[in-house]
């Protein structure tokens, strides 16, 4: 019978137990993601719409999820990807609105200056290797003009009049493209963006068909309740 | 018994031989050379009104506010040295945004007036900073319904249904305690606030003076527009007016 030194055998578990935990300093991967935001400019405003399900993975795991909101009186911000991510961008978004608020000198921050800020944001955690993993779009309506512009998490960003994010990009943006005249009216674009929904909740794996609409005009600023789009699959 | 501080009001630190700190009350005395500033809480909110002397006729008006907003839902009218209050009134602005940080909820406004009552009293404590020449009047509305605060040079903070600060407290002290407070609703306290400020303004002492009105209800903290505003002074012009004709 050989003999089992316990004192080597402890130290070496000793030692294995003690390495330093490989630690994660940037994010590398999305984990919870919401699924494509679409966007397009109508006669007096703008709309955009989301699905309302996060996955984890290939898992629906919540499925009633706002992720549209609103900022200001005539801004609406909608993102895909790392919902945590888009949560802390959130904060730091609702941090501006109340330093806008507590100036009170009767101007707000409006969509495109809204826009130039996310852009900023993003580009920094970007150039630091820890991106905040979005897919942003930003609609609002400031002055009479309309606005609707994406960021991502690189900080590219860019205006349109249609603009969508993830598999959005490629299968809603060619029927909003369509779609798209200067003088379309809002029942047209509301219309336009749930057949948008539903194609994608169609062909995107990763979508539901319960989804919110929002809309921004001069005179308001909404978010629906959640819609649930009807399907035939045949 | 003395009420003069000789000798003892050099400092902050010094207590007087019957336990006075001269440097605070004296801060207090700055607060009184301002203008008036009015805060009452009635039914459904509270209403803050300042008399906002004009220095200079070359002055833009609506500029060098003296009510401020500090966070959505709260808000406060200083008296005394305006650029002590911008220094108190950032650092509330900072501590609402620090609590909503830590507790992803708005500041009840209790917490903030004891906050901003501990940054005050802080400055009364060395030899190297002088107390804050400043009362904060805040008021706002949460979760228990409209409060008002009003925090003084050194650091106490209470809760009032009317306070007055200013050249003229005392008078206007008189006339809100005339009035119904828990009766009134915000627009009906938005006009006494006016008619007792034009009331008790002083036309020889001080040349001209904008009114400055601002409510903190269930919507908010807003400055009132410029329609309230004007039939807020309408309605305080015509009180001056019955009054001389009586």
């Amino acid at each position: 019978m050989s003999t089992i030194d316990f004192k080597k055998s402890y130290l070496i578990q000793q030692e294995i137990y003690n390495q330093p935990l490989p630690v994660r300093e940037r994010t590398t991967q999305p984990i919870h993601t919401g699924s494509s935001v679409i966007g397009i400019k109508f006669a007096e405003g703008v709309m955009i719409a989301t699905d309302t399900q996060i996955s984890y993975g290939s898992l629906a795991q919540f499925r009633s999820i706002q992720r549209i909101h609103t900022f200001g009186n005539r801004t609406l911000i909608a993102a895909s990807g790392e919902y945590s991510d888009f949560q802390f961008l959130l904060d730091g978004i609702r941090a501006l609105e109340t330093t806008d608020i507590c100036h009170d000198d009767g101007k707000r921050i409006s969509a495109p200056e809204l826009h130039s800020w996310v852009t900023r944001v993003m580009g920094q955690n970007r150039a630091k290797m820890n991106p905040l993993w979005n897919y942003i779009l930003i609609a609002g309506v400031d002055k009479n003009r309309s606005f609707l512009g994406y960021v991502d998490l690189v900080g590219t960003n860019f205006e349109d009049n249609t603009l969508a994010t993830g598999l959005g990009d490629y299968i809603a943006r060619p029927l909003l493209r369509k779609a798209w005249r200067p003088d379309l009216t809002e029942q047209e674009a509301r219309k336009t963006l749930e057949d948008c929904m539903r194609v994608l909740f169609y062909r995107d794996a990763r979508a539901i068909n319960k989804i919110q609409i929002g809309t921004v005009t001069a005179t308001k600023c909404e978010i629906s309740e959640p819609i649930l789009l009807d399907t035939t699959w045949i | 018994m003395t009420s003069v501080g000789t000798g003892y009001d050099y400092s902050a630190t010094t207590y007087s031989p019957e336990g006075r700190v001269f440097q605070i009350e004296y801060a207090s005395k700055a607060v009184d050379n301002s203008g008036l500033s009015i805060g009452v809480r009635v039914k459904d909110g509270v209403v803050l009104g300042v008399e906002k002397i004009r220095v200079s006729k070359m002055h833009v008006e609506h500029s060098n506010r003296r009510l401020h907003t500090v966070e959505r839902h709260i808000g406060c009218a200083d008296a005394g040295l305006m650029a002590d209050a911008r220094n108190v009134v950032n650092r509330a602005r900072s501590e609402a945004a620090n609590y909503f940080d830590n507790y992803s909820h708005s500041i009840p406004v209790r917490a903030l007036a004891e906050r901003i009552a501990g940054f005050m009293q802080a400055h009364t404590l060395y030899g190297h900073v002088r107390p804050f020449g400043c009362s904060i009047l805040l008021a706002g509305y949460d979760r228990t319904g409209p409060q008002l605060y009003m925090i003084e040079p050194n650091g106490i903070h209470l809760g009032y249904f009317g306070c007055t600060a200013g050249k003229t407290r005392q008078a206007a002290k008189t006339e809100l305690e005339k009035l119904k407070l828990n009766e009134l609703t915000c627009e009906q306290a938005i006009k006494e606030v006016a008619r007792i400020i034009y009331k008790l303004h002083d036309e020889n002492k001080d040349k001209d003076f904008e009114l400055e009105i601002a409510c903190a209800n269930a919507n908010g903290f807003k400055v009132v527009s410029k329609e309230i505003l004007e039939q807020a002074e309408n309605y305080a012009k015509e009180s001056l007016n019955d009054e001389m004709n009586e």
